[in-house]
């Protein structure tokens, strides 16, 4: 997921409940818009068909002529190293980046929602305007501030640039969270005598840890696919992104297409998963109520 | 658009008065740390882009100075690649609202009943997020390269030219920018569909109205923050966007944008002023547009 891509994620994850109301009983051709749909589905899906079906492709160098199927590029992934050192600097960059940037929005989600203070619309805006900026733009700036002070560029500076755009998507998660919070069980440690680091660690971060780890996976994924602010401030460093755009001249390997492939089944795991569970929770809610 | 996540919310209203302390201690790390690498950044990016060579210098080498003239170069050299990136990015922006409409308001209205398919088919829409956006771009390519059966398809149907090509083409680059944010389109125009009032749409139609007017005359404006979100959403990325027009993945000669420009200026030619100028530019039409856009379609409130 890029950067962008995070901003429509977090703006759907954090919408209110839709009020139920009976579906529309419009004349407009029954089987017109369900046809569409599928069509529109369907070629929504090819590019990750295709990418599937040629990390099957007993291919050579590059990976564009279908030369014959083999599971040999998912047996051996690491046959092709470079692919596998960018993978592996990405999970570096990604783990580093989403526990910085998790830390750091969480604690400013939890004071924006629970405590009053001077600078309320400055800092709102300051969180705002990272994701309302175009990548180039925040990459472009970063890179020039490095180049300014002298530093090296290499795999800090790029934790650093993905911890700088995460922290805004974390904030908008976990503030969605804060703030269905019911102060009353905080209330209820208190009362029971919990020493506010108690009550924190006992009922309030349980209690948060479900927005906390949406915000973490949002920010693994947005660090993951980054590629525009990443290839200003790599220097030589590869990531999985960039060794894609550098090999893109020459022709990808099918191993590429394995890491991507395996990421995607993974992601869409985790995301069903979740929309399940939110499911069977909904429907247990509803049997109580 | 996303700020409403920040600006509006009651909960801010009735935040408790305590502890201040508190409040600064959970504050202060992050604030720092976006002043530090989000403002400054910006700031330098501004510095940057009024400086100088240095006299008798190498390649890379600049001095702080006012050099306005940078500007003026930029847009007499680069000013055909800037209004291509806007171009570019409209098309992909009307393309995207055309394709994302029916879809978003088959998934928000007439899939109301059955929730669980609502959710399953929105995962469909963003499930092109979580394969790498260089490859799927990538895939468009092979798929659509001139060796391709659906090239080779259309030229045997003569519905191209026997020696045209699609891929490198300004075609080429709106088709990719179409296709990688149409999610953008479709996921706020869901949002403010499903709030859709269907019982409005049965009143157009007992007062008579066809169903094309019902459309035109009450859905539309009523979704017209969707549209404004979708719209934006899909226009400030797809105009910075420097992947699609790259000449290894969908562009070719003629079709680089802005931010192929930013990007070959800064980490080719070693050119910074000019690099930080663009961004600069490309940062205040983005601004301007948008507000000008948000200010016409009459939901100032929106941001």
């Amino acid at each position: 997921m890029t950067l962008q891509e995070g901003r429509v994620v977090s703006r759907a994850v954090t919408r209110p409940a839709p009020p139920s109301r009976r579906g529309a009983r419009l004349g407009v051709g029954k089987w017109v818009l369900p046809i569409y749909a599928a069509i529109a589905f369907v070629f929504l899906l090819i590019p990750i068909a295709y990418t599937f079906v040629f990390s099957f492709n007993d291919s050579v160098k590059s990976n564009i002529v279908w030369r014959g199927f083999t599971f040999d590029k998912w047996l051996n992934v690491c046959d092709q190293i470079d692919v596998c050192v960018a993978f592996g600097n990405s999970l570096i960059i990604g783990i580093t980046a989403t526990i910085a940037a998790t830390i750091l929005g969480t604690m400013i989600a939890i004071a924006l929602v629970r405590y009053r203070f001077r600078f309320r619309s400055a800092i709102s805006l300051l969180l705002f305007l990272p994701m309302a900026t175009p990548e180039v733009v925040l990459g472009a700036g970063l890179a020039a501030e490095f180049l300014g002070a002298g530093v090296q560029k290499g795999l800090g500076t790029i934790i650093i640039a993905h911890t700088m755009f995460c922290v805004s998507f974390v904030v908008v998660t976990v503030k969605a969270r804060v703030s269905t919070l019911d102060p009353a069980l905080e209330e209820a440690g208190r009362d029971l005598y919990g020493s506010p680091n108690q009550v924190f660690w006992r009922v309030t971060f349980p209690l948060l840890l479900p927005g906390i780890i949406a915000a973490a996976l949002l920010s693994f994924a947005l660090s993951f696919d980054d590629f525009i602010i990443t290839n200003f401030n790599a220097g030589t460093t590869s990531t999985f992104p960039k060794y894609i755009y550098i090999s893109a001249a020459r022709g990808i390997p099918a191993e590429a297409n394995v890491i991507a492939s395996a990421v995607f089944f993974l992601a869409i795991i985790l995301v069903l998963a979740a929309q399940i569970s939110s499911a069977v929770k909904r429907k247990r809610l509803a049997k109580v109520g | 658009m996303a700020f409403s996540a920040f600006a509006t919310g009651t909960a801010q209203e009735q935040a408790p008065r305590r502890k201040s302390k508190i409040a600064l201690l959970l504050l202060l790390p992050g604030i720092l740390y976006l002043m530090l690498f989000f403002l400054v950044p910006l700031v330098s990016l501004v510095i940057t882009s009024f400086q100088a060579p240095v006299p008798y210098g190498d390649i890379g080498e600049f001095q702080t100075a006012f050099k306005w003239q940078n500007y003026v170069d930029v847009v007499n050299t680069y000013g055909e690649h800037i209004l291509r990136s806007f171009g570019y990015a409209i098309l992909a922006t009307i393309f995207a609202l055309l394709f994302s409409y029916p879809l978003a308001y088959f998934i928000g209205v007439k899939a109301r009943r059955w929730p669980l398919l609502q959710n399953l088919m929105l995962v469909l829409v963003i499930a092109p997020f979580f394969i790498s956006f260089l490859l799927r771009t990538l895939a468009w390519k092979s798929i659509l390269s001139d060796e391709s059966f659906v090239i080779s398809g259309l030229k045997a149907l003569s519905l191209m030219a026997p020696d045209a090509h699609f891929t490198g083409t300004a075609a080429a680059v709106v088709f990719g920018l179409t296709y990688n944010f149409i999610p953008f389109m479709t996921l706020p125009l869901y949002s403010n569909l499903q709030q859709l009032d269907t019982r409005l749409l049965e009143a157009g139609s007992d007062l008579y109205s066809t169903p094309s007017k019902t459309f035109f005359k009450v859905t539309v404006p009523l979704s017209m923050t969707g549209i404004v979100s979708g719209v934006l959403l899909t226009f400030i990325p797809a105009a910075g966007d420097y992947i699609n027009a790259s000449r290894d993945f969908l562009g070719g000669t003629g079709t680089a944008m802005i931010g192929n420009v930013i990007e070959s200026n800064f980490l080719v030619t070693l050119n910074y002023p000019v690099a930080a100028a663009l961004s600069i530019i490309l940062m205040a039409v983005i601004l301007v547009m948008v507000t000008v856009y948000v200010k016409r379609s009459g939901t100032e409130d929106l941001l």
